[in-house]
């Protein structure tokens, strides 16, 4: 490795106890994330993406498996220590507006991030909070607003605003967009994008949006039922994607056709994500994979790949390769 | 009013006017708010200084002037042992006050403090405090009021605890469920996430979200309370007179509705007329307080 890894997740799984039953919410997931670079995390909704972003940042306790972050390991940090730590790993969220205190003004609470770390005197962080809401592109008197005062992309650039000020080298990305407006989107995106450049953060970006994952990252890691099946630099996993799974999702990428020959019918993919508390035998995808056959059905198949980079979990894929 | 702050270019303008201008200025388009909390004041200033410019003492008997109308002499007539109906009123104001509001305050404490500790601990902590909460809404709470009463005694301390002790129940369900809502919410983890201690969370996350709450909550629970009081008197287990208070008073005018009818109207319509004003004020509070009721 030219470079030391920012951080890395090993084996990582979490599970919930819900009335008595274990729900698989991630389960054994390995990557890892340089500073600059960005992982896209993409699967349906209940696949564990978020759960995998907040156990990274250790606001979810991993039931296995290690994430070391800048050369720490998370799990073994006390309650202090972690609440330091947390100044260098930030999270922005889907609902914006939830993650804001409606009592406090936008200036406020882009504040408070620094008060609670303990950064610099009430002058400095007045400046900085200013300094900001300059750089996501919000007006000064923004600081006085209250978050519902404004505008859906508004919010989300005082929770990117407020992420930043304790100058952080990864940010979690939970969703940031799909609760914007499409125009608002891709403002946002820029934004993100511009800050990465600029700051070299690293970014762990979940999204179901495939246009933007593609747009934004570097790798991608695509998890069905809390697994990874498939995992790969972004070029790689977009232009070949291996497992069945990615395949359906890219069909299902909505683009307006520039002819008539470009019109297709829309893939849609049988059936609904199985649940998490019964996981089906072998290969999770298997009950809706149209390419299962018998092995799928008792063997779980095992993350390897074309390339040590570019990975996936299926029976097919693996005998691809070895022929 | 929401719109408009969101001026043309998107955001909302300089804030010149602190949050609690912002909702006095909401509180005072609410006329029956505004006269409701006059009342109120005038209410809270006679508790005070009642006594002093009552014109008579509320144990002064005088049979030559019993049972009298209204008269310069006594505004508000006598009643059956000549006492002056204006000196008990004023003297009952007081003693209203301070059943209600020590009543209030007790309940308030027991019932936030049970309510903040179940909603924050979880667990079995949440699940006795709620079965607690559940016995004491399906136990007749008046019932027990008398049972206590009869124990400990007609005196001001023993009803205002006995009220007090008994109505804690309704706060401690409000304060759980809204740290409840709250502790699990996306502000809570974002305060986490910066690394917030759990004593900055509750003191500049989860309190104020529930003060406002709380306000009107109380602002509710004194004309309960006061309610209270005057019931007990009514079935005769009040203040012991010659202490006035509003319930003897009704309680008494009763039996004498048809000859001296005076003895009903002054202190009922006062009593009820500040119920409505606490009532009209929880209101007014309630719209007041929230922030996002715009100017």
């Amino acid at each position: 490795m030219p470079d030391e890894m920012l951080l890395e997740v090993t084996s990582v799984s979490k599970r919930f106890q819900v009335r008595g039953q274990t729900l698989h919410a991630v389960e054994n997931v390995s990557f890892a994330l340089r500073s600059g670079e960005t992982l896209g995390l993409v699967g349906e909704s209940g696949s564990g993406k978020s759960t995998l972003g907040r156990t990274v940042l250790r606001l979810l306790e991993a039931d296995a498996g290690r994430v070391v972050f800048q050369g720490r390991d998370l799990s073994r940090l006390s309650v202090s220590e972690l609440r330091k730590e947390r100044r260098h790993m930030q999270i922005i969220f889907q609902d914006p507006l939830a993650s804001l205190n409606p009592r406090m003004t936008v200036g406020s609470a882009i504040e408070d991030a620094m008060i609670i770390q303990g950064i610099a005197s009430r002058v400095q962080r007045k400046m900085r909070v200013n300094e900001l809401l300059e750089r996501v592109g919000l007006p000064l008197q923004a600081a006085d607003a209250f978050p519902f005062e404004l505008s859906g992309g508004q919010q989300q650039r005082v929770g990117i605003a407020r992420a930043l000020s304790v100058r952080p080298k990864l940010v979690v990305c939970d969703e940031p967009i799909s609760a914007l407006d499409v125009s608002i989107q891709v403002q946002i995106i820029e934004l993100l994008k511009d800050l990465q450049r600029e700051l070299q953060l690293a970014y762990i970006f979940i999204s179901h949006n495939l246009g933007v994952v593609q747009h934004l990252s570097d790798r991608v890691m695509v998890l069905y039922l809390g697994e990874v099946v498939e995992q790969g630099s972004a070029q790689d996993l977009f232009t070949n994607p291996q497992h069945p799974y990615t395949r359906v999702l890219l069909d299902s990428i909505l683009k307006i056709p520039s002819s008539s020959a470009e019109r297709r019918p829309l893939v849609t993919l049988p059936g609904e994500i199985p649940s998490p508390f019964h996981p089906p035998s072998g290969c999770p995808f298997h009950p809706r994979c149209t390419l299962a056959y018998e092995r799928c059905t008792v063997e779980k198949p095992i993350l390897q790949g074309p390339t040590t980079t570019h990975l996936t979990a299926c029976h097919l894929a693996e005998t691809a390769i070895s022929q | 009013m929401a719109i408009a702050r969101i001026a043309v270019n998107g955001v909302a303008p300089a804030r010149r006017r602190s949050q609690l201008a912002m909702a006095w200025g909401r509180y005072k388009k609410d006329r029956l708010a505004v006269v409701g909390l006059a009342w109120v004041i005038l209410f809270l200033v006679i508790g005070i200084i009642g006594p002093w410019i009552a014109p008579y003492n509320y144990a002064t008997t005088n049979f030559l002037t019993a049972n009298q109308g209204p008269t310069w002499q006594h505004i508000m007539g006598t009643d059956n042992l000549g006492h002056d109906m204006f000196s008990e009123i004023l003297w009952s104001v007081q003693n209203a006050l301070e059943v209600a509001l020590g009543a209030t305050l007790i309940s308030f404490i027991v019932g936030v403090a049970l309510g903040l500790w179940a909603g924050l601990k979880g667990g079995w902590a949440d699940m006795v405090v709620m079965r607690l909460v559940d016995f004491m809404f399906a136990f007749p709470t008046f019932f027990m009021d008398l049972i206590l009463v009869t124990k400990f005694g007609r005196g001001m301390g023993p009803i205002l605890f006995a009220i007090g002790i008994t109505g804690w129940a309704g706060y401690a369900r409000l304060i759980r469920s809204l740290v409840l809502g709250m502790r699990n919410g996306e502000m809570v983890e974002a305060a986490r996430a910066l690394g917030a201690t759990q004593p900055h969370i509750m003191r500049k996350y989860l309190f104020p979200n529930v003060m406002n709450n709380m306000i009107v909550a109380l602002a509710f629970g004194i004309p309960g309370d006061l309610t209270v009081m005057a019931g007990l008197s009514v079935v005769g287990m009040g203040l012991r007179p010659p202490l006035p208070s509003f319930g003897n008073m009704i309680a008494a005018a009763g039996s004498n509705m048809l000859g001296y009818p005076w003895l009903m109207y002054f202190p009922a319509g006062i009593f009820a007329l500040t119920l409505l004003a606490f009532l009209f004020v929880a209101d007014g509070l309630q719209e007041a307080l929230n922030p996002k009721g715009g100017f």
